[in-house]
């Protein structure tokens, strides 16, 4: 017989405000490249705005968490998932920044044609978001497999980096004019790469709530 | 394995098999448990899964009830409490026992505390006394009732006359300290306090828990064990291992479902 069904519940509600940071965060991180790709301004700027959202969605969740722990004492796999859903959050939270950092770097270019077609970094995104998308798909499972298999991928997002980052030096020894632009997309390709560390970071905590063991499963090359 | 004070969790009781028997009706089956020395370890588990049996099986209580039945073996220090050898009134000065409602004989404070050793055989008044000062001191009782020492033990709060209970059991200088739900009856600060001199008591005693509060268990014990009845009613020990793996990642399925409260 289920005993504490409402505290269930309520750890149950928690994790769909998860679901919900999580797609505003995969959206911000999607957009903020799409807004760098078409040198959309109004939508790099809606990603800055909406940055304030996520933050407060962040806070909101934290002190739910805090809130459960004082007043219902969880044990074992609840309590396992509720100090991880603090770290996911921050996780969350750190994505989105990394996101608001893209769109105020679309801003800073304005107008101003890229150095290069961009290829590698919607790539990049695409590949950081879907992770993030099977992080939480992994999280709602409770499937340490799954999330071992995400944070592996993190491996061809650092391949990419390296990709970008040397094609963009080639290009700055070749035109020194283009070194500032250039230098804005590498901040861009560091912060999509932080991003897919930090969905690593999400599913060492998926693996923890699973197991009960604290494991770094993939170190990143940067 | 060492405790709270770095003390080496060493085996001073071990329970081997042991199976319980009331009448026809089986209590306990199969337990085997190691209780280190100089620790808490915590029993819990649902109503009726044996859990007091067990305790009291640790000091022979169950022999007063009539029809009980008990195999396997329990060895203190290495020595079976069963055997027929074993004088059972020096068995329970070895391993003293706190109920889980305070209960002071009616009479003065000091002579609650004097009344064990006295039937040990200490007469010395000035033995006595100190016998009193230290108990009272250990059970941290002692500044609250220094001045009073000549009045009546029921006068005093629930949280104190449990304390009393407790450097009751410390006077006769036991080895064990087998605690009954030690705490239902108290108000939560009575409660920390009773808590707080178990793990000061624990440096030098071992101590034994049987406890329906598991958050209690979590914040007092080194130990934890989980007992559960089984289909046919019997009580049997699911998992036994470090408190702080019991209540973060316990090992066993049923332990997990019943501190999250997903069965009860």
């Amino acid at each position: 017989m289920e005993i504490r069904a409402k505290f269930h519940n309520k750890l149950k509600g928690l994790q769909d405000e998860i679901l919900v940071m999580g797609s505003m965060v995969e959206k911000a991180l999607l957009y903020s490249v799409e807004a760098l790709k078409n040198r959309d301004l109004a939508l790099a700027r809606e990603i800055v705005i909406g940055d304030l959202k996520i933050n407060a969605k962040r806070f909101e969740i934290e002190e739910q968490c805090v809130e459960l722990i004082a007043t219902q004492q969880p044990m074992a796999s609840d309590l396992r998932t509720l100090v991880s859903m603090t770290s996911i959050t921050t996780e969350l939270e750190r994505i989105a920044d990394h996101a608001e950092g893209i769109a105020k770097i679309a801003i800073m270019n304005g107008d101003e044609p890229p150095v290069k077609p961009l290829v590698i970094l919607p790539r990049m995104a695409e590949q950081t978001a879907q992770m993030l998308q099977n992080s939480l798909k992994a999280l709602i499972n409770r499937d340490p497999a799954s999330a071992r298999q995400i944070a592996v991928e993190d491996d061809q997002i650092d391949t990419y980096y390296s990709q970008v980052f040397r094609e963009l030096i080639v290009i700055m020894t070749e035109d020194p004019r283009a070194i500032t632009r250039a230098t804005r997309l590498i901040w861009v390709a560091h912060n999509l790469e932080r991003s897919a560390d930090r969905v690593t970071n999400i599913c060492e905590r998926v693996v923890f709530i699973a197991t009960g063991k604290i494991e770094e499963i993939q170190a990143s090359k940067y | 394995m060492t405790n709270y004070n770095g003390a080496c969790l060493c085996g001073k009781i071990s329970a081997r098999e042991v199976n319980l028997y009331y009448g026809n009706f089986q209590a306990l089956k199969n337990i085997t448990l190691e209780v280190p020395q100089c620790a808490i370890t915590a029993i819990i588990g649902p109503s009726g899964c044996g859990k007091s049996s067990f305790l009291r099986l640790l000091n022979r209580m169950n022999d007063i009830i009539n029809g009980t039945r008990v195999t396997g073996d329990i060895k203190l220090d290495g020595q079976s409490i069963y055997e027929k050898s074993v004088d059972v009134v020096d068995l329970r000065k070895r391993v003293g026992m706190v109920f889980q409602k305070p209960n002071p004989f009616s009479m003065s404070i000091y002579d609650n505390i004097a009344f064990g050793p006295r039937q040990h055989g200490k007469h010395n008044k000035r033995e006595l006394i100190e016998i009193v000062e230290n108990s009272l001191r250990q059970a941290v009782l002692w500044d609250e009732v220094k001045d009073k020492l000549e009045q009546s033990a029921l006068a005093l709060s629930g949280g104190q006359q449990q304390r009393l209970c407790i450097a009751r059991v410390l006077a006769v200088e036991p080895e064990i300290i087998l605690m009954d739900e030690p705490c239902s009856a108290l108000d939560p600060i009575a409660t920390l306090k009773i808590e707080d001199l178990m793990r000061n008591l624990a440096k030098d005693y071992t101590i034994v828990i049987v406890t329906h509060n598991m958050q209690q268990a979590a914040r007092v014990s080194d130990m934890t064990a989980f007992f559960m009845m089984e289909e046919d009613r019997s009580g049997s020990l699911v998992e036994f291992g470090a408190t702080t793996h019991i209540f973060t990642t316990p090992k066993d399925r049923r332990t997990e479902d019943y501190i999250t409260g997903r069965f009860g």
